[in-house]
Formats: C-alpha cells, structure tokens, sequence
C-alpha cells in the first residue's frame, strides 16, 4: 500500500498504481487517494478488492458471521486488525442483563472472541463503549485508512479522514476471512457548507439540513467529501456527527480532509503512532485533502450562514423543519410519492399538518447513541441545562458513549449538572437509539432524540421519534416542548 | 448461496418508499444469534395491522415482492434479506434500493431487481389490480417479465455470475492470496494493531482535552 514516501505515489501494485497514476494528473479527491491506496488487485470482471486496515465488531451482526468461519473451517486472517465491543444490547441500569436472548448474544461475541483471538471490551469494561465512540477516542481510527464494521454508521470514521462503511453479515464474514472486501468503486461526492454557521447550528443541524436538502436517496452510490469553512470549523466530534448520519442520505460513506484540528485529535492517544511513526504517519496524512483541480461526480453546495437548528417530523430524516417552521401540509407536496409518505408519516406521529413545532409537546427526551453521545455533546446539553429544571411531566436520559466518555464527564462534573436537572445518568451503550436493551419508548410516546434515525418503531414499537441536537434535546427537556436553548434565556428574562 | 437463474412466481405490491430495514426486520429479532426463523419477524409490526398487503390471502405464496423507491435504507442488518428469504421471496423489484441492503441481497442469493420508476409504478399497478399475475426475472438476461411489461434490469457482471453460480464469496477472494499476501507485506508498520492493550490514557489523551499546541509538529514539507 502507500506508506508512500512522497516520490512513491500511491496504489498497491500493478494495475492498481498505474490507474492511481491516470488519476494523479488531473488530480484526486481525498476519497480516490484513500481507495488507491488499498487496492490489492483490480482488472478483470472482478471489483477491485479494498484491503481492510480496520475491522470493528459488535455483538449484533458478528455471531453468524463466526458461525460461517467455524462450518468452512476457516480462521480469523488478522484478529491484530480486528477489534470487538459489546454495544447495542447492553443495559444501561446496571451489570445485569435481564433479557436471556439478550445475554446469549453478548456471551457469544465473548465466546467467538476468546476462540478466533479478537480483543474484546466487554460490559462494563474501562474501554468499552458505542463501537463508533470508541474507534476515534482510542485513537485506532487514522486518517487514510479503510475501516468497515457490520453497522451503517461507520460512517462515523470518516470525520477522520478515513474510508469508512458499513457492511453486512456476509461481508463480516468475507473480511474476518480475507481481510479484504471486492468493492464496486463508488463515486466522489462534494458537498460543500459556505461560510460559517451561526452560533446556535452544531454539526448535528448541518447534517439534518444536508439530508433535508437532498434526501434520503441523494448520495446513492457515492462517497460524500463535506468541505467548506463551517466544516473546517468543526470539532473532530462534530465531523463525526456530520459525517456519522451521511448514510441517511443514502451514502456509501462521508469523509472529511484530515488537518491540524484532525492530528491534534489523533496524537498521543493509546493506538496512534508515536515518535519516528508519527512522523512518517503525519507525512501520508498531510497528502490526503483533495487535489487543486481534482473533480467531483456530484457537487451540492449550501449556505452555512442561512442555517438553523433542526427538528424532524416525520418517519424518515430527511422529513426535517427548522424550529422556527411548522410541520408541512402534505396536500401542499407537488410530488405524489413525497405526499403519501408525508401523510402516512403525519398519521403514524401524530401530528395534523401545519402545526408549530414549538407547539409540540414531548414526553422523553433522550441524549445519546453514537451520533451525539461524546463529552462535547454532553458538555453542549449541561451547558444549557444548567440552573433548570427538566420538565415535570418528561422523563429524561443521558447514556455516554463510552466509559472514557461518562469519567470524563464526571470528572467534569457533568453528571451533577444532569441529575441536578432531573436527567437520569446511566452507563454506556446504543441504548434507545435503537431499543435493543430495556430503553424504548411506549406506543404514542413522543422523544426529542439526539439518535440519526426517527424510523417507525426505531426506539420501540409505536414510538415516535424527532431528531435533534443535544442543545435542542436539553432545551426542550426543560421547556416541555421542542425549544431552542434562546428560548430558555428569553423565558428567564422575562 | 443456491445459484439463481429465473425465478417466476406471483408478487406482492409493498406501495411505500423508504421501507427501511427496521420495518423489514424490528430490532427485537436482531438479538438472535441463528441465521434461520427471521420469516416470522418479517414487517412485525405492519403485519398486525389487518389491512397489511401481506395479510391478504390473494398474496399468499408469492415469490416476488414489488416496492416502490429506496427499499431497505437503513441499518446494514443482513436479518432483513434472512428474514425476506425465509419467508419465502426470491426477488425484490424496486426503483431504488439500499446500498447496503442490495449488497446483503447479492450475497445470499436474493435477487435486487432496480427498474426505472415508471416500470416500478406499472409493475405495482398490474399486481395490485391481479393478484394471480405471474412476474419472470430472469438473471441470465437481465430482464424482468409482467403481463405486459418486458424491462430490463442490470447487475454487475460479478455479481450476475456470482448469482448464476452460486458462488462463495470468500472462497473467490481465496484465489488471490498472494496479492494479498503481497499486499501486507508492504503495509507500513506504524499502522495501528489491536494487539497490544490500549496504554492508559496520557493527559492529552482524555477524550475532548484541548488540544495541546505541540501536538502538531511541522509538516515534513
């Protein structure tokens, strides 16, 4: 692969390097130098095969994947490059699993683990945590490297500036084998934010207004570069936020061009280079932004500086308001497709058409899932929970992505900000995200969730789901009803 | 897989866009760690409600379901194509799909048949108005046959050929062992490995400390 010296260019061998050297002279996007440069073969009818530098591993997609390799008598090709936690079925109340089909799943990835020789952080393990939470915090997700994980928002890793995508159970199977996976090459896609965002937007109103604006379909078969000043601005947190709910738009993966603020992320934790290697690795990174002249398939651009925060209405993420604005009137959709799903979405959340979405009241709020549930998420909903009271009638939870993040949070003292307020601390896991431990709503209960999908019956069944920020989510806790964290300073004025 | 060369059989008309994989196969179903009895699950939740095409007798034993755009986005869940091939579908016809769910469909022998919209709209029109009709998807050809509608449809021509065989993924990848081989050898050694436990934490390391301003030394250029 690369470890390219500067005069080595990029692609594995072969075929590869020559087509990575085709490329090279009109120049490359970020996303074409990463996949040049895990090209094992191409030609032939075959895709190219990608070779995987990171295989992350959950309890939910992986035990029938080992069931395969144990019935072909395969092994695991590198367990050194593969890394398993315990996530979406863990409770988040306790050490207990009340669940049996629950506990199995979990004892099985320890099982599978122990006998292919994967390391594993368990329950209740320091390390342990939301699988996209713990890659970037351990510093084993680096820039240009391909990462895949049996779970759509490994899209998450991107924000580093890595080739990061889900993958199925088959596919699991394919790179525990092999370490590789044929790919069909997506094509580059550039969306790019102008000018800076107002304060008040985080990383999570930028993506609900990229899936809003391009829909749920609108990065089919591509790989999403997010450009732009108001992502140069970001947070590496919120890259990942960004980059994590690309796959709600339809996208193979979204990207983002590592730099200063991406380096100073990676360096010094537990799995990034040190000395020499730092070096050498902060050398490949540097040539990794996208080249002066290189071109995109498919260019959307949109105006920062125009942006609000976001609330969505209905029953996929691209059915988003601004909270300013009101739930639409489906017989106003010119489209007859987006006018029936309006409708039928409408009707599953109840909700009648043209209602503020201020005037919405809310019966849980949830902070968590691996799209906001980092310190920097939790730090945004302290700060706007600080001196208020969660509403009476609301329950409120706060589940950290990890373990690193929750004592980082209460070494901040965060978690006295939260319990202060009526939220409800609890231990780290995918939790009501997706409902797969005990956290899920109750038919007709209405969340204000930091999660990235308000599917039908995502957080339980007959639930009903709207996608918010953390500052958003914590504001409405308070007000009752969906608020931004102004409207709580005017109330307090007033 | 079973090789898959025509499948012929009546459809079901699933008129929806954006069918996610959390309709297709709840959550609930997802702590099971077999790869067999996810037809029960399949739309879980639709299926209680009595008017649910699925629940119509005129449906029962068809081979072939008939949805409108982006069917199976979401959540990488391979339960979902289980969970549709256990209940007995062969072939799913839609005007777009998943990327990852389409994927999962050509691993396991689940045949993704993308057609233009307007051959979507005519083929979900024809079946809902005649349950009996019979559909043809035909791999070989690459075409699909209702009524009177003749489409085609295209794959790429790896998978059609994985399809028509029956191939193993994994075992065809095997052939190139030494390329992948080669591969690693020249893979630079600083990359990270999970093989050594993760050092506590220097300060600089705690998720979401300032960065320290030595933390980027001078670019090598």
């Amino acid at each position: 692969m690369t470890a390219p010296t500067a005069t080595q260019g990029t692609g594995g061998k072969g075929a590869a390097g020559q087509g990575a050297a085709a490329h090279a002279s009109a120049g490359r996007t970020l996303f074409e130098k990463v996949w040049d440069a895990h090209v094992v073969r191409t030609g032939g009818d075959e895709p190219d095969l990608l070779y995987i530098d990171l295989h992350l591993v959950h309890e939910v997609t992986s035990p029938q994947a080992f069931d395969g390799l144990r019935l072909s008598g395969r092994p695991v090709r590198r367990p050194d490059l593969t890394l398993a936690t315990a996530d979406h079925n863990v409770p988040t109340t306790g050490d207990t699993v009340t669940d049996p089909v629950s506990a199995r799943q979990l004892e099985v990835l320890d099982a599978n683990c122990a006998e292919f020789g994967i390391r594993c952080f368990p329950m209740g393990d320091p390390d342990q945590g939301i699988v996209h939470v713990i890659g970037p915090e351990l510093g084993i997700t680096q820039p240009g490297m391909t990462v895949v994980c049996g779970d759509s928002h490994t899209s998450t890793h991107g924000a580093l500036g890595a080739l990061a995508f889900g993958i199925g159970t088959s596919e699991v199977e394919h790179v525990l084998a092999t370490q590789t996976l044929p790919q069909v090459r997506p094509s580059p896609m550039a969306i790019t934010f102008e000018g800076r965002a107002p304060h008040g937007v985080t990383a999570k109103d930028l993506a609900l207004a990229t899936i809003g604006r391009i829909g749920t379909g609108g990065g089919f078969g591509h790989v999403v570069e997010y450009r732009g000043e108001a992502v140069e601005a970001l947070s590496m947190e919120g890259r990942m936020t960004l980059c994590n709910m690309t796959i709600e738009a339809g996208a193979r993966a979204g990207m983002v061009a590592p730099d200063d603020t991406t380096f100073a992320y990676v360096e010094g934790r537990p799995y990034a280079p040190k000395g020499r290697a730092w070096e050498e690795a902060l050398e490949w990174w540097r040539s990794l932004p996208t080249d002066v002249g290189a071109s995109f398939a498919k260019e959307v651009h949109i105006d920062a500086t125009a942006l609000s925060p976001y609330v969505t209405w209905g029953t996929n993420p691209a059915q988003v308001a601004t909270i300013d604005g009101a739930v639409p009137d489906p017989d106003e959709l010119a489209d007859a497709a987006a006018r029936d799903a309006a409708a039928r979405a409408l009707a599953y959340m109840g909700l009648a058409p043209r209602t503020p979405l201020r005037d919405i009241a809310v019966d849980t709020v949830f902070i968590g899932s691996c799209t906001n549930s980092r310190i920097e998420d939790l730090r945004a909903a302290a700060a706007v929970l600080d001196g208020h009271r969660v509403h009476d009638r609301i329950r409120a939870l706060v589940v950290p992505g990890s373990h690193r993040v929750k004592a980082q949070a209460e070494k901040e003292g965060l978690d006295k900000v939260f319990l202060a307020a009526g939220f409800e601390w609890r231990q780290p896991g995918c939790s009501m995200c997706l409902g797969m431990n005990p956290d899920k709503l109750a038919p007709g209960e209405r969340c204000a969730s930091t999660s990235n999908r308000n599917f039908e019956g995502r957080q339980g069944r007959g639930g009903r789901t709207h996608l918010v920020s953390p500052a958003v989510a914590a504001a409405t806790a308070v007000a009752g009803h969906f608020a931004a964290p102004a409207d709580l300073e005017e109330h307090a004025t007033r | 897989m079973k090789p898959v060369t025509v499948i012929t059989g009546r459809a079901v008309p699933l008129d929806r866009s954006d069918v996610d994989t959390d309709q297709i196969i709840p959550s609930d179903w997802l702590k099971r760690v077999e790869r067999t009895g996810f037809g029960k699950g399949l739309f879980a939740e639709w299926r209680d409600e009595r008017g649910f095409v699925l629940n119509d007798p005129a449906y029962a034993g068809a081979t072939v379901l008939v949805a409108a755009a982006n069917f199976g986005t979401g959540s990488s869940r391979e339960h979902a194509v289980w969970a549709l091939m256990d209940y007995g579908f062969e072939a799913v016809i839609a005007s777009s799909f998943g990327d990852i769910f389409r994927n999962n469909c050509t691993k396991q022998g689940l045949v993704p048949v993308q057609v233009p919209p307007e051959v979507d709209r005519a083929i979900l029109d024809a079946v809902s108005a005649d349950p009996s009709l019979l559909i043809s998807v035909d791999v070989e050809r690459g075409t699909v046959e209702c009524g009177d509608i003749h489409a085609s449809f295209t794959l790429d021509e790896f998978t059609r050929q994985r399809l028509l065989h029956g191939w193993d993924d994994i075992g065809l990848t095997l052939r190139h062992e030494d390329d992948i081989a080669a591969f690693e050898s020249q893979r630079p050694s600083w990359l990270p490995s999970s093989a050594t436990p993760p050092s506590p934490p220097s300060p600089s390391a705690v998720p979401g400390s300032p960065p320290s301003q030595s933390a980027v030394p001078g670019s090598p250029r």
